[in-house]
């Protein structure tokens, strides 16, 4: 199956990662070659067969809707790149 | 074992885990004595990188703790037993980046529960273990670490070869008697592969066994941790410790965990071996095809019965695999954003959080986690969603299917070779072509798909020296028996090769 430049560069977009223009190319390939191993499946019968939610069949837990856990922020920031004032910082989201 | 006679620093680390529990409970050693020739033996191995980072302050900390419950008498089989744990495993203050860049640096907060379990039964962690990047490879080449070698070599041949993949480190580190034992994990043959390419023992427990929390997700319908050992007995011992439910992982089933050493009687008379015909491969090398044959002419001495099945459905897994795997794999690694942990992109003047988001995954990726991810984003797209993933959704039901009507006709586990081939030298699969790497799961990934038990069990070497292995699948939820089957297995093949010391 082949894959264009086009479409390569709109699903690295989808996937938020960035390929710069001289890889496209690359890119489109080896993806259109695993796209072409996964079109085998086409050729399956599968009328009527439900999709796998659940490889072993089991009934979810449940447990009150209450907070069991947190209360560390520090812990939760420790391994941010850039942290300040109890808050992961990131560059302006908003003009 | 009896203790040989070049010096007992070094002997003390070719122990099995059952060895090595006997000598601890009677006192002829220590569990700082085998931390101590543990780690130097791993300190020695440099050049097979299988260890990536090293924790000798943990492992002398908890050898201490361990002597203490020892001496008390309260020491669970695992007790002072030295372990190597795979990069995926997230430990509580030590690096653990899934051998990816974009966890550089990472220390978590927490330990895993499969660990914590671990060191609740009073084993010694002696450091992190290489693997492919996000657990996605079958080679370890594709790990940030640079790729762990194999202690195998060819017969007059230097060439590296690798020790398989995802779990590599794991199997490095066990077969060159680093340590006896090590925790894998196995997506669609992570723990199998490497442990047939090493010629050590692998089991990839029924899914839900194991806890996946703390664990760094790749594919979660799939992912499954389990021990990585030198026997089955020691897989036995070791999965004990690792197993049982967690309320913090809600596929962990709430089931008791049996005492699966207990369950090695050493008799299968009476039992039933399937033997799949789709497992037999076009250009399947020969010698693998004797040997899978010679695998089941032992079952068949000890006992059991031997019967032909159909598991039609087989040649549909593994592009059913590179459906799933990798649209849960966009979707888990989603979080590697720059905010939280790990690394971050530097930005240009102007950049905006987008940029930031796509420079860091360019950069924090390699290669391979970036096609699948791809991949991934495809199939769950708006309109691809229905033709691929929910496609690849309904043949794994059939896949599931195919091994549910093996086993209510009667079969108790389930035959094959683990890998088509031996080990393979670094570089020569998949350079030019991402889909020839995935061929080495072919014969594991259905075990996967149908969240099965599987083993892998070192059954013989090939024309040059390398080991092979045997797979054993089994019910679900049929550790014991499958463990019971694969320890007549492992005791009729007599595999006692190792690899000669060259690192």
């Amino acid at each position: 199956m082949s894959i264009d430049i086009e479409t390569a560069r709109k699903v690295a977009k989808l996937a938020r990662i960035r390929v710069e223009e001289e890889r496209l190319p690359a890119l489109a390939g080896e993806f259109g070659a695993i796209l072409g191993f996964i079109e085998q499946l086409q050729e399956v019968d599968v009328e009527g067969v439900e999709p796998m939610t659940s490889v072993t069949p089991m009934r979810l837990k449940r447990r009150p809707d209450g907070v069991t856990d947190g209360g560390y922020p520090d812990k939760i920031l420790s391994n941010a790149p850039d942290a300040r004032e109890g808050f992961f910082t990131v560059p302006k989201v908003v003009e | 074992m009896a203790p040989q006679s070049n010096g007992p620093s070094t002997d003390l680390a070719d122990l099995t885990i059952a060895e090595a529990r006997d000598a601890l409970r009677s006192g002829e050693t220590s569990p700082t004595a085998l931390a101590e020739a543990c780690l130097a033996r791993a300190g020695e191995a440099g050049a097979l990188n299988a260890f990536v980072h090293l924790t000798p302050e943990i492992a002398m900390e908890q050898a201490h703790a361990a002597e203490a419950r020892l001496a008390a008498g309260e020491a669970p089989a695992m007790c002072g037993i030295p372990v190597g744990v795979k990069d995926l495993f997230c430990t509580q203050g030590v690096p653990s980046q899934a051998a990816s860049k974009i966890l550089d640096g990472f220390r978590p907060e927490y330990e895993s529960t499969v660990t914590a379990q671990l060191w609740r039964a009073g084993a010694v962690m002696l450091g992190k273990l290489n693997m492919d990047e996000f657990a996605m490879g079958s080679s370890n080449e594709t790990s940030h670490y640079g790729p762990a070698i194999s202690p195998w070599r060819r017969q007059g041949d230097g060439t590296p070869l690798t020790p398989g993949g995802s779990s590599g480190g794991s199997a490095a580190a066990v077969a060159a008697r680093l340590c006896p034992a090590a925790t894998g994990t196995d997506t669609g043959g992570s723990i199998r592969q490497p442990a047939a390419f090493t010629g050590i023992t692998g089991l990839k427990p029924t899914y839900g066994r194991c806890s996946r929390w703390g664990i760094v997700a790749f594919a979660s319908s799939l992912d499954q941790a389990g021990p990585m050992a030198r026997t089955v007995r020691d897989c036995a011992i070791m999965l004990g410790a690792m197993a049982g439910h967690d309320p913090k992982d809600s596929t962990s089933a709430d089931i008791p965990v049996p005492d699966f050493e207990a369950a090695l009687t050493g008799d299968i008379r009476g039992k039933t071996i399937g033997i799949p015909r789709e497992y037999r491969m076009d250009g399947m090398p020969d010698e693998i095809e004797r040997l899978w044959q010679a695998g089941a002419d032992m079952l068949r001495d000890a006992g059991a019965e031997i019967v032909d099945i159909s598991l039609p459905h087989t040649k549909y897994a593994l592009p059913c695999y590179y459906v799933i795997a990798p649209a849960e794999a966009s979707s888990n690694l989603a979080r590697y954003d720059g905010v939280r942990y790990g690394h971050r992109a530097k930005l240009e003047q102007g950049d905006g959080i987008v940029d930031m988001y796509e420079k860091t995954r360019a950069q924090g990726f390699g290669d391979e986690v970036q096609r699948r991810v791809i991949v991934g984003t495809y199939v769950l797209s708006a309109g691809f969603y229905d033709a691929h993933y929910n496609r690849a959704r309904k043949v794994r039901t059939l896949i599931k299917g195919d091994f549910e009507r093996a086993f209510e006709a009667g079969v108790d586990a389930i035959l094959t070779p683990a890998t088509p081939s031996a080990a393979f030298g670094l570089g020569e699969v998949g350079e030019d072509d991402p889909v020839a790497m995935f061929l080495n799961d072919v014969f594991t990934v259905t075990v996967n798909l149908a969240g099965l038990p599987g083993i892998s069990v070192p059954a013989g070497l090939d024309a040059r020296g390398l080991p092979l292995g045997l797979q054993l699948i089994g019910r679900p939820w049929g550790e014991e028996a499958l463990l019971d089957c694969a320890d007549v297995l492992e005791r009729a093949a007599g595999f006692v090769a190792r690899p000669e010391r060259w690192w």
